[in-house]
């Protein structure tokens, strides 16, 4: 959307752009949008470092802060140094959430643990849903980046402790195992992230969809979903979709 | 989606034509799909989703036997508006006349959700008073919420004076909050950085006589509805799902705290300053729809002692972030001619600031930008836990917006509260749920 891929930019290097240290390496190019036409607005030469994209990349270091730490040494504990090191290949702490990022293999696991051991006691699982980071100002989504996270926000009732797991899969492989077995209160939020990202949950009882008709072609909710423009019936106009109409970035 | 489902449907079998695939609806094929190897009596019930019991535009697939259901399945999805994707192209300010537009009889929970997860992304802190209004509003709107609640489930159940009574006592609610911000519904008066505009002189009185009114009727409704027998029999025992159930299905809101649990996230994770409010969480022991009755009415209570803690603490002050990034700049006012901007703030970009008048332009159609990141804000809404999961990617819109709407987590409890009762009683215990469709489908 924003990122122009492989291209170089000039002004990277200016602006102080360090790709090891950036926490995305999201930079913007113009005010408006539009790419491929005439530089009409003015603004084409712009370019601007953006301190992080959507994904950020980096982990956070110990201590964690808050409970965040207890519930990671409890977690560590409860599944085994190796399993948890194999598990989750990222932590972030940011705006005093905690995520955690999960190997796919593990979830089940790890999601057994969190709601069962006595020390970490989330018996609500609040939410589930995806996310889809196609283009999202930072590095493109590659195979080893993949652009479809889904997040599962997890409620400690006894601690009053809330946390964040995210999985990540790519479009081609989208599978992920479905935590309805622990959680039932998931069936309905994981038909909808197959319903709006096309995200299989392997295990679920019954993946249909459940907010779009049950013959409904496409995942709505991805980014590369085609958008529809509106007819106008005045000498042909059309309204462009949303997503190719000039606006501000 | 592929063929082989529909080759599996026994209802829609299909063939491809140039014009696309063209679906047939065969018929006379009840022996095949419903073989009962029982030889039972079972029935088939469809239910909605045009119906008038059935709480909104819901549709309930039943398995009768006589009037026992022996399953319950629940079909959503009929009031899509896809507004999570909408979202993605509007600016962070538009966001909020969005997603008020979802659970369209608490609208402002969602804009306070929404705004205050937007606020936790740009990690900006409101002023006081914007923080005190924002109470006073959202639990005016609680008491419309549970009246509506009260309405419908009693005309679903037959009692239509708790229904025009509910509608009465609602209508002055709306009354305040139309007084307020100027809409009855959708109201998009909470904003990021704050509040749209300050309250309007008399507001604040007219408030006061409401909650001279309202303890009365609430009384009324206790004299009319609570130990009335029939209001009774059709409420008791009916619904039942325990603390066990509701955590396993995910429920919140009053149906939890029916089953007796005291989970209110104005309690147990405070927000807009809650925790220094008296108030207390009503429960029930009874995890049924009776149960849930009364918590509801607790609840109006509590919310008008609430709102009387909220008025008294109104201090004189400013009800937007003082960070002209963010705060948006036209200043309504109220003319001669009605709503409109403040003729100050005409005057003032389009005879005296250029600047001004580009800090206006710039604000308005490019919007301010937020850092990238994401964030889950969750509150108590009359329904249960509303979260917010809001991802930003630096630019002036929304990555992702996704709503976790109490009422679409607690309607999959369907099936678990009304199988193995009796048809009559699906409709109580969805009443109990009281689900907004608007909030389920989004």
């Amino acid at each position: 959307m924003s990122n122009d891929g492989g291209e170089v930019v000039p002004g990277r290097e200016e602006a102080g752009y360090d790709a090891s240290t950036a926490r995305s390496g999201g930079f913007r190019k113009g005010a408006f949008g539009v790419s491929g036409s005439g530089d009409t607005s003015g603004f084409g030469g712009l370019v601007r470092v953006e301190p992080g994209g959507a994904v950020a990349l980096h982990s956070t270091d110990r201590p964690y802060g808050g409970y965040f730490d207890e519930v990671t040494d409890a977690l560590i504990e409860a599944v085994g140094e190796a399993t948890f090191a194999a598990a989750v290949y990222r932590v972030l702490v940011d705006r005093g959430e905690i995520t955690y990022f999960v190997a796919r293999e593990h979830l089940l696991t790890l999601v057994q643990a969190l709601r069962d051991d006595d020390a970490l006691r989330f018996e609500l699982c609040s939410s589930v849903s995806g996310v889809d980071y196609l283009d999202s100002g930072g590095p493109v989504a590659t195979p080893d980046r993949p652009r479809l996270h889904v997040v599962y926000h997890l409620t400690s009732m006894t601690y009053r402790r809330r946390i964040r797991l995210e999985v990540a899969v790519t479009a081609e492989d989208a599978h992920v195992p479905s935590v309805t077995g622990i959680y039932p209160t998931a069936d309905w939020h994981e038909r909808e992230t197959w319903d709006m990202f096309g995200i299989v949950f392997d295990g679920h009882p019954a993946l249909t969809r459940i907010l779009m008709p049950d013959d409904w072609d496409g995942h709505p909710q991805r980014k590369d979903y085609p958008l529809g423009g509106v007819p106008v019936e005045y000498h042909g106009a059309t309204i462009p979709p949303p997503d190719t109409r000039r606006a501000y970035r | 989606m592929s063929t082989i489902y529909n080759e599996a449907d026994p209802y829609a079998g299909s063939r491809e034509t140039t014009e696309g695939r063209v679906y047939t609806v065969t018929g006379g094929d009840w022996d095949l799909t419903f073989a009962d190897p029982h030889g039972e009596e079972r029935l088939v019930v469809n239910m909605g989703p045009q119906h008038p019991s059935t709480h909104g535009v819901l549709r309930l697939i039943l398995d009768l036997e006589g009037e026992t259901v022996t399953k319950a399945r629940v079909t959503i999805g009929y009031l899509h508006t896809g507004i999570e994707k909408n979202t993605e192209y509007r600016n962070w300010t538009q966001g909020t006349t969005f997603v008020t537009r979802m659970d369209y009889l608490a609208p402002l929970y969602n804009e306070a959700a929404y705004c205050m997860a937007v606020e936790k992304l740009l990690g900006i802190e409101i002023p006081q008073r914007a923080a005190t209004i924002r109470v006073l509003v959202m639990e005016i709107n609680r008491i419309a919420s549970h009246l509506v609640g009260l309405a419908t489930g009693g005309m679903e159940l037959g009692a239509l004076t708790a229904m025009t009574n509910g509608f009465r006592e609602r209508e002055m609610c709306l009354d305040l909050l139309e007084e307020i911000t100027g809409l009855r519904m959708n109201h998009a008066y909470i904003r990021p950085g704050g509040l749209a505009q300050d309250l309007p002189e008399g507001a604040v009185e007219h408030i006061r006589e409401f909650l001279a009114v309202m303890p009365k009727r609430v009384a009324d409704y206790h004299r009319m509805l609570t130990g009335q027998p029939i209001w009774q029999r059709r409420l008791k025992d009916v619904g039942y799902l325990d603390v066990t159930g509701c955590l396993a299905l995910g429920v919140t809101g009053p149906v939890l705290r029916s089953a007796g649990l005291p989970w209110d996230l104005r309690k147990t994770e405070p927000y807009l300053g809650y925790e220094t409010y008296d108030f207390e969480v009503p429960t029930a022991d009874t995890a049924d729809a009776w149960g849930r009755y009364l918590v509801r009415m607790a609840e109006i209570n509590e919310s008008l002692k609430l709102i009387a803690q909220a008025l008294d603490r109104l201090e004189p002050g400013p009800v937007m972030v003082e960070d002209r990034k963010i705060a948006w700049p036209a200043q309504l006012s109220l003319g001669a001619d009605g709503m409109g901007n403040s003729l100050d703030h005409v005057r003032h970009i389009m005879g005296q600031s250029m600047e001004a008048l580009i800090h206006h332009f710039k604000l308005v159609t490019e919007g301010f930008r937020v850092p990238a990141g994401q964030v889950y804000v969750p509150i108590e809404s009359p329904r249960g836990e509303l979260g917010y999961h809001v991802v930003s990617d630096g630019s002036t819109r929304p990555w992702r917006v996704h709503v976790r709407d109490p009422s679409f987590v607690n309607l999959q409890a369907t099936a678990a509260m009304s199988e193995g009762g009796m048809i009559a009683d699906v409709i109580a215990a969805i009443a109990s749920i009281d689900p907004v469709m608007g909030g389920v489908d989004r």
